[in-house]
């Protein structure tokens, strides 16, 4: 898998997935659409400035809350290159994963790096680094079937291989 | 090896003699349950490309979410999936007159000791208080479930929470898992497994314990084990649905963390506006006003529970400023609690009671909050706009401190009212 580089964004602890992506929302379940409603509440400029590629840097227990899909699906599915996190919620984690869409843990992020800042992630090497700093942070890599499992963009695509459909 | 209880279930499921926690397994699913949000995991099952779920007899759809539908949108949704089911042959259906999808699997004999079982909804790890490894998973992962009958599961690390002492009169098992929540954190288990033990919780009964595993959920969870005892197979045996195994942990397992708690003093507990780790005792708020009181959900909703009510509320009237909603769990439940005479006696204390589901937990509808309304609730979450309005405010409590509390218009503790 290749690094990601991109602008960062900075979010704090404990973001739910109600401020991810709004319960109102839920009937949203085509994953194209979600997007149009990503932060929408507590963060509605965050569509007009971010682009796709740049990384979401969170505090720690990002995504905790409900089990909805969405979350994970309208942060994918806007094109953000990776969320990194000092801890996730169990269930978005996976289903970031599921979905294809890159993560990190790296505790203490967001005493690392400002919003805005350019950065890097190398999820296989498990190094980010902050290119307007120059800071560069090793973290625990995630295990090597997770990485493939992103790698291969989601369990959708790794199903379908495994079954012999593509 | 010493393994834990969830070692030892997920070792069995990847076909391997041991695993250990951090280790990432292949495991096989024995049921996988689905609510109304089966209507997504059958979009991504249509993605995947496979013409046949692996095994129509290990998949279980249930509505308790919007039971009758309250809109055209669900409507369309469950016709959908009524159609789904019968084209892919999956008997194991329940429609809007069952009961609450976690209360279904347990009458009906899907949650059993060592077995996986995963659902699509959060609250999966109640099946937890039967020794079964129940977790919470998502569309995605379903979909490939319903293809492949396998997930991919990281061995979690295990909590180990003792509970020791005699719950007094009028203190529940709700109390008991407010309390641990309140000490541990909202993201105290995140990712992590729990094992209960200790004489408090051993004495409980099935539907106390099965509350245990239900919140246990709000500290992140991943699974939460009530160690599978006499009590449990008493219980499991004449229902279960296919084979099960009494696992338990090994004594020298190794655990994260090992916490006790001495309950022999435990006060009512409430959950406060806005996180299910906001805990306080209730003598720090009683008098605190309140607009609705709900009792019901796949918490407690069960027949001892509505029974516990009956006692405090029988002969009264609910105060007349108050809502008072029951939800009984299930269809089941609900029946015996009309033979018995515990329905009549909640319509005499003024209650309405609406069709065994979720109902106004969720704030879909069947009882929705105003700007600026006060419920307590026997549910089990309190986030912000939970019940309806996003300036409404919920607290969380057993459903005896939720009866009185319906009697007297404002938070109040149930004790007074069980005096002999
Ligand atoms: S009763 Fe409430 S918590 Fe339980 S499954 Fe229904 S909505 Fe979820």
């Amino acid at each position: 898998m290749e690094p990601v580089k991109g602008k960062a964004w900075i979010f704090p602890d404990d973001v739910n997935t109600d401020v991810i992506f709004p319960g109102r929302y839920m009937k949203v379940t085509d994953a194209e659409e979600t997007p149009k409603y990503l932060f929408e509440t507590v963060y509605p400029d965050f569509r007009d400035k971010a682009k796709p590629g740049d990384v979401i840097v969170a505090g720690k227990y990002f995504g905790c809350g409900s089990s909805r899909e969405q979350a994970a699906t309208a942060i994918r599915y806007f094109g953000i290159g990776c969320v990194v996190a000092s801890s996730f919620a169990r269930i978005f984690y996976r289903n970031a994963i599921n979905l294809g869409l890159p993560i990190a843990i790296v505790p203490g992020i967001t005493e690392h790096v400002k919003e805005g800042d350019e950065i890097e992630v190398d999820l296989v090497r498990g190094k980010l680094t902050n290119h307007t700093t120059g800071k560069e942070l090793s973290f625990e890599p995630l295990p090597e079937f997770i990485l493939d499992l992103i790698g291969q963009g989601g369990l959708i695509p790794a199903t379908r291989k495994k079954l012999g459909i593509d | 090896m010493a393994m834990t209880l969830a070692e030892k279930i997920l070792a069995k499921k990847a076909g391997k003699d041991q695993v250990k926690a951090g280790e990432i397994v292949q495991a096989k699913v024995d049921v996988a349950m689905s609510h109304e949000n089966g209507r997504m995991v059958k979009k991504s099952f249509e993605k995947i490309g496979v013409e046949r779920v692996w095994d129509p007899e290990k998949i279980v759809i249930i509505f308790d979410h919007r039971v009758p539908a309250e809109s055209e949108r669900t409507a369309a949704g469950q016709k959908e999936l009524r159609e789904f089911v019968k084209t892919q042959g999956i008997s194991n259906f329940y429609d809007i007159n069952v009961g609450v999808c976690h209360q279904v699997l347990v009458e009906e004999g899907f949650s059993r000791p060592g077995i996986l079982l995963v659902g699509t909804d959060s609250h999966t790890t109640t099946a937890g208080a039967l020794g079964a490894f129940a977790t919470g998973v998502g569309a995605t992962e379903m979909a490939a479930v319903w293809a492949t009958g396998e997930l991919w599961l990281r061995v979690p690390e295990t909590l180990k929470i003792v509970v020791t002492g005699k719950l007094p009169d009028g203190v529940y098992s709700k109390d008991i898992v407010l309390k641990v929540i309140g000490s541990i954190g909202a993201d105290g288990a995140d990712y992590k497994a729990m094992e209960y033990s200790g004489e408090a919780i051993s004495s409980l009964s099935v539907a106390s314990r099965l509350v245990i595993s239900n919140l246990s959920m709000e500290a992140g969870a991943k699974t939460a084990f009530v160690i599978p005892d006499a009590v449990t197979e008493a219980f499991v045996k004449p229902r279960a649905k296919g084979a099960y195994e009494m696992l338990a942990p090994d004594p020298d397992a190794t655990y994260l963390e090992e916490h006790t708690f001495d309950v022999s003093d435990l006060e009512p507990q409430l959950a406060c506006p806005h996180q299910v780790d906001n805990v306080k005792s209730i003598s720090e708020i009683a008098g605190k006003k309140i607009d609705q009181a709900v009792i019901g959900s796949c918490t407690n909703g069960r027949l001892e529970d509505l029974q516990e009510v009956a006692r405090i509320l029988k002969g009264k009237k609910a105060n007349s400023g108050v809502r008072l909603l029951v939800v009984p769990a299930s269809w089941r439940i609900y029946r015996e609690a009309l033979k018995d005479g515990t329905i009549e006696t909640l319509v005499d204390a003024g209650a309405v009671i609406v069709n065994a589901g979720c109902g106004p937990c969720l704030g879909a509808h069947q009882g929705c909050l105003a700007p600026g309304e006060v419920a307590v609730s026997s549910t089990n979450r309190n986030f912000q706009g939970r019940m309806g309005s996003a300036e409404s405010f919920v607290y969380l409590a057993s459903p005896a401190t939720v009866a009185a509390s319906a009697l007297e218009g404002k938070l109040a503790d149930p004790r007074k009212y069980l005096e002999a």
